[in-house]
């Protein structure tokens, strides 16, 4: 029988992976940006889930919201990408590190 | 095994596979095909969870906008294919390590305090729409917050354009106003000059 | 126009001209400045005659009332407020008409000063204060003009602040000052604390009920508060008034113009800590050790402040060690508790040493600023209305019968004889000494500046010549007081009660009324006759004969003196190394303590410690820290990662 435990430790290990995936990627900004996405994805993955098991509708207008945040911020990131690009010739994540102190 | 199961655990056997793959692969576009092929299990999991706008927004909007977004982008840039995975190896240790600390954190969470022992509620009647259940509460309730999330996507839309925006030194413009604004002395201009014939 | 609008002009015309003529200066001019300051005292001069004729002739009774409540704190109230009753009212009038006749004379000595404005700003501004100071019926407005005439006091000395000498000289009595006001400060805070009002009237009920209250101090010795209150309180007086050992400001505030040293450090300002004694005597009057503490101050300032004036060669450093020892005289009386005869010499005192400094001031001019009277002499027949305008100044000043000196001198010295607390003995000595001393170094004054063979260069001897009518003006009306207002007021003002309303004797202490009335049952011309058979006249002879002796007929005799008696000539010469002593003690431990805290406690505590050290270890510390700043994402990510994984542990684990 599926309970809401099933649900959310998926959630928990896509939350995991993106993890995962944030510091052991050094090359590529883009995929740092997918995995920010795969995070969002379990976030809403959870709210779905509770919004079924709790039979409360609000946790779909958050995922709602969420998707768009996600949206804006994916066409930034992805805006972003680009003029680092052209400034740079690279969008490897190890070239930035202007913040050293 | 009822068929729901069977298809949640498919689908989530996809769901990780993929999202593992992601991170994983050294090409950029194989990543992001692997991030559509994630994002389409969750919605078909949203869709056994009773979310079916969700779903299919999540279709439309992610894989088919933002999705096609990111591709355009991988293919815009010139990125060197063959330094994608260096140093991978090196960190996966510390990476595995965190991330499986976390995840058993997380388990223990989920697994030891009554989660796993909430059933799924009983489904719908055939007449009822999560839809308009859900654009009755946008509508109403979240009324604002819908607003300023069109507010915010008008933004993020100026943002990127702004950002990305760039004056090209070498291409010709036409500027409207000061077509406009021409004056009729400024349209001929009388120059004094010797003619050829003058000469020697 | 009600009394009381009167009474609140009085101090706010001298108040206005101040800003008008400082504020304004460029605006009213010279000539400006000096018509508005002196139309203000002018007024305020006629204001308090016609308020001192109401009082002692048409028996206004005594005025006691809030002008203005400043501010009300846990039940204390700080107000400005007036009272008027005989000892406001004359004062009032002493010194205003003391201050309207330095005004005109000012226009005359300072006639080149390019601080013409400013002068007469700050002196209109002083007698605002002095006014302030004498009409108060609380502590907080008494302190106010106190300290309000001692900054102007300040501000004077300093007038000429491109000489060195005269800033010196301000600082000095600025500072001296300070030691006194830290006493009458702590007097006021005493009296505030034991009586929980700072109105005189309030005051002075509840002194019988406190009388016998003790006080710990230093330990466990028992003091009484009224003994505490005041010599606390007579400490301020002692700074004010110059008394020893406080007094080293004084003769070194001559540094000032000359205007300055009559009205402020001789005619009224000093005479603020006699007038205070006298105010208060409710509160004096219960403390027989304070009384006695003060008989011997004022003795000790009587005799030895005028044995320094014999040696001094400065013209107006004389009349200074002169005003001294006549402050002393007044603080014998107060200490005889003959509160009314002080008040009669501080009176007389105003005019006649007022007279002499304008006098001097008068020599001065005439001769371009110099002021030694080993470079003058027989200016007599250069100036003579100067000169006798002198005579009658130094007459009074050495109490010679008629002149108004004599009467206040004499029954000091009668108050005195007649006083029986501790002390007393040694005051009598020392007033009887003081009187030969006064005439010895009045005559040697006059002798030396007026008389015997012109000393001067030829240069300042062709430009010497009588002064012009603004200052010989206000030399012949401050003579007409200096010669008769002692024989006019002496009777109503001592034994007529015209003071009994202010001043308050316990009659067991009251030499006035017990003894000395009694000398005047035949009336005022008896007494004065009778003056010429007393020792006391016959003292201030033999001072005058040994002057006519030594500087008219035998010139030589001072100098042999001055070799014989080197040791004692020293002594004076250094002023008993009163200033010696406190340069090198107190301003040496002062100047020490403080090179000590700017090097250790400033330099290096605060400044190389809290301000460049804590500046340096914000340095260090951020520079320890830089190194755990990479710069890449996935350092950040990685330690945010490992926070999130312990604060879920410890979520997980120890719950």
């Amino acid at each position: 029988m599926l309970t809401l435990a099933h649900f959310i430790t998926l959630g928990a290990v896509l939350f995991c992976i993106s993890v995962a995936g944030i510091f052991l990627n050094r090359k590529n900004v883009l995929i740092l940006l997918m995995c920010i996405e795969l995070m969002l994805l379990a976030v809403n993955m959870n709210f779905i889930a509770f919004a079924r098991f709790l039979d409360v509708l609000d946790g779909q207008v958050f995922v709602f919201f969420i998707l768009t945040v996600a949206a804006a911020e994916a066409a930034i990131g992805l805006a972003l990408l680009v003029v680092l690009f052209r400034n740079r010739r690279s969008i490897s994540v190890e070239d930035i590190a202007d913040l050293k102190g | 095994m009822p068929i729901i199961e069977i298809i949640f655990y498919l689908f989530s056997t996809v769901l990780v596979l993929s999202a593992l793959s992601v991170i994983t692969v050294g090409n950029a576009i194989h990543a992001v095909l692997f991030l559509i092929l994630s994002f389409f299990s969750a919605a078909c999991i949203w869709i056994l969870l009773q979310a079916e706008f969700l779903a299919i927004t999540l279709v439309l909007v992610y894989v088919g906008a933002v999705m096609v977004l990111f591709l355009f982008v991988v293919m815009m840039l010139d990125i060197n294919v063959t330094s994608a995975k260096e140093g991978f190896a090196r960190y996966l240790p510390a990476g595995v390590l965190v991330s499986l600390a976390m995840a058993v954190q997380l388990f223990l969470v989920i697994w030891t305090r009554g989660m796993e022992t909430v059933p799924m509620p009983a489904a719908e009647g055939e007449d009822y729409s999560h839809t308009s259940a859900i654009g009755e509460l946008l509508y109403s309730e979240y009324l604002y917050a819908f607003e300023i999330a069109a507010v915010l996507l008008l933004v993020a839309i100026i943002a990127a354009i702004s950002l990305t925006h760039r004056r090209r030194p070498e291409t010709k413009y036409q500027d409207p106003s000061r077509q406009v604004r021409v004056k009729r002395e400024e349209r001929l201009r009388i120059i004094k000059m010797k003619s050829e014939g003058e000469e020697g | 126009m009600s009394i009381e609008t009167v009474l609140l002009l009085i101090p706010l015309l001298p108040l206005v001209g101040s800003a008008v003529a400082g504020l304004l200066r460029h605006q009213v001019g010279r000539a400006g400045a000096h018509w508005i300051t002196i139309l203000a005292v002018a007024g305020s001069a006629l204001l308090s005659a016609w308020v001192a004729w109401q009082v002692f002739f048409n028996g206004l009774p005594t005025m006691d009332y809030t002008v203005y409540t400043w501010a009300v704190a846990d039940g204390i109230r700080f107000e400005v407020g007036f009272l008027v009753d005989s000892l406001t009212a004359l004062m009032m009038t002493v010194v205003t008409f003391v201050s309207l006749m330095v005004h005109i004379y000012t226009i005359g000595y300072m006639h080149d000063d390019p601080g013409y404005q400013r002068f007469f700003s700050y002196i209109n501004l002083f007698t605002f204060a002095m006014l302030m100071l004498v009409m108060a019926n609380n502590f907080m407005q008494l302190f106010f003009g106190w300290e309000a005439v001692g900054l102007v006091s300040y501000l004077l000395i300093g007038f000429w602040f491109k000489k060195d000498t005269a800033v010196k000289a301000n600082l000095k009595a600025f500072l001296v000052n300070r030691v006194g006001d830290f006493g009458f400060l702590l007097g006021i805070a005493a009296i505030l604390a034991y009586m929980g009002s700072l109105n005189y009237a309030e005051v002075f009920a509840q002194v019988p009920a406190v009388e016998g209250t003790t006080i710990s101090l230093f330990g466990d010795t028992q003091w009484s508060l009224m003994t505490v209150i005041c010599i606390c309180l007579f400490i301020g007086a002692m700074g004010k008034s110059a008394q020893v050992p406080l007094h080293v400001w004084l003769p070194d505030s001559m540094e000032g113009p000359t205007p300055i040293s009559a009205l402020i450090h001789a005619a009224t300002m000093v005479t603020a800590g006699i007038f205070m004694v006298a105010r208060l005597s409710p509160i004096f009057e219960s403390s027989e050790v304070a009384l006695s503490f003060i008989l011997v101050i004022g003795a000790i300032t009587a005799l030895f402040m005028g044995l320094v004036g014999i040696v001094q060669n400065d013209i107006k450093r004389v009349v200074a060690y002169s005003t001294l020892s006549q402050l002393g005289y007044m603080t014998v009386a107060l200490g005889a508790s003959a509160y009314s005869v002080a008040i009669f010499h501080l009176m007389t005192h105003a005019f006649f040493k007022a007279l002499l400094f304008l006098a001097a001031g008068s020599v001065i001019i005439a001769l371009h600023h110099k002021q030694d009277m080993r470079e003058m002499g027989g200016l007599r027949k250069y100036m003579p209305i100067t000169a006798a305008t002198a005579w009658v100044g130094s007459l009074a000043l050495i109490g010679f019968p008629f002149f108004s000196g004599f009467f206040s001198k004499d029954l000091i010295i009668e108050a005195v004889h007649y006083a029986d607390r501790p002390g007393a003995g040694f005051a009598y000595f020392a007033v009887m000494a003081g009187v030969l001393i006064t005439a010895l170094y009045t005559f040697r004054m006059l002798y030396l500046t007026f008389h015997g063979p012109t000393r001067m260069d030829e240069e300042t001897r062709s430009h010497a010549h009588e002064t012009p009518a603004v200052v010989t003006i206000p030399l012949i009306l401050l003579a007409i007081p200096s010669l008769a207002i002692g024989y006019f007021t002496v009777e109503p003002l001592l034994f007529g009660g015209a003071l009994s309303d202010s001043i308050v004797v316990r009659s067991a202490n009251d030499v006035v009324a017990n003894d000395l009335a009694g000398k005047f049952d035949h009336g005022v011309l008896a007494f004065a006759l009778h003056g010429f058979l007393t020792p006391v006249f016959w003292l201030a002879m033999l001072g005058v004969g040994i002057s006519t002796y030594i500087y008219l007929f035998n010139p030589g005799l001072a100098d042999t003196l001055k070799r014989r008696f080197h040791a004692i000539w020293k002594i004076l010469d250094n002023k008993y190394g009163f200033d010696t002593l406190y340069q090198k003690t107190l301003t040496g431990a002062g100047l020490g303590i403080a090179s000590g805290l700017s090097k250790g406690g400033d330099r290096t505590v605060i400044d190389g410690w809290l301000v460049n050290g804590s500046a340096r270890m914000v340095g260090r510390m951020s520079g320890a820290l830089r190194q755990l700043q990479s710069g890449f994402l996935f350092h950040y990510a990685f330690v945010m990662v490992v926070a999130l994984v312990a604060l879920v542990a410890s979520f997980v684990l120890l719950r």
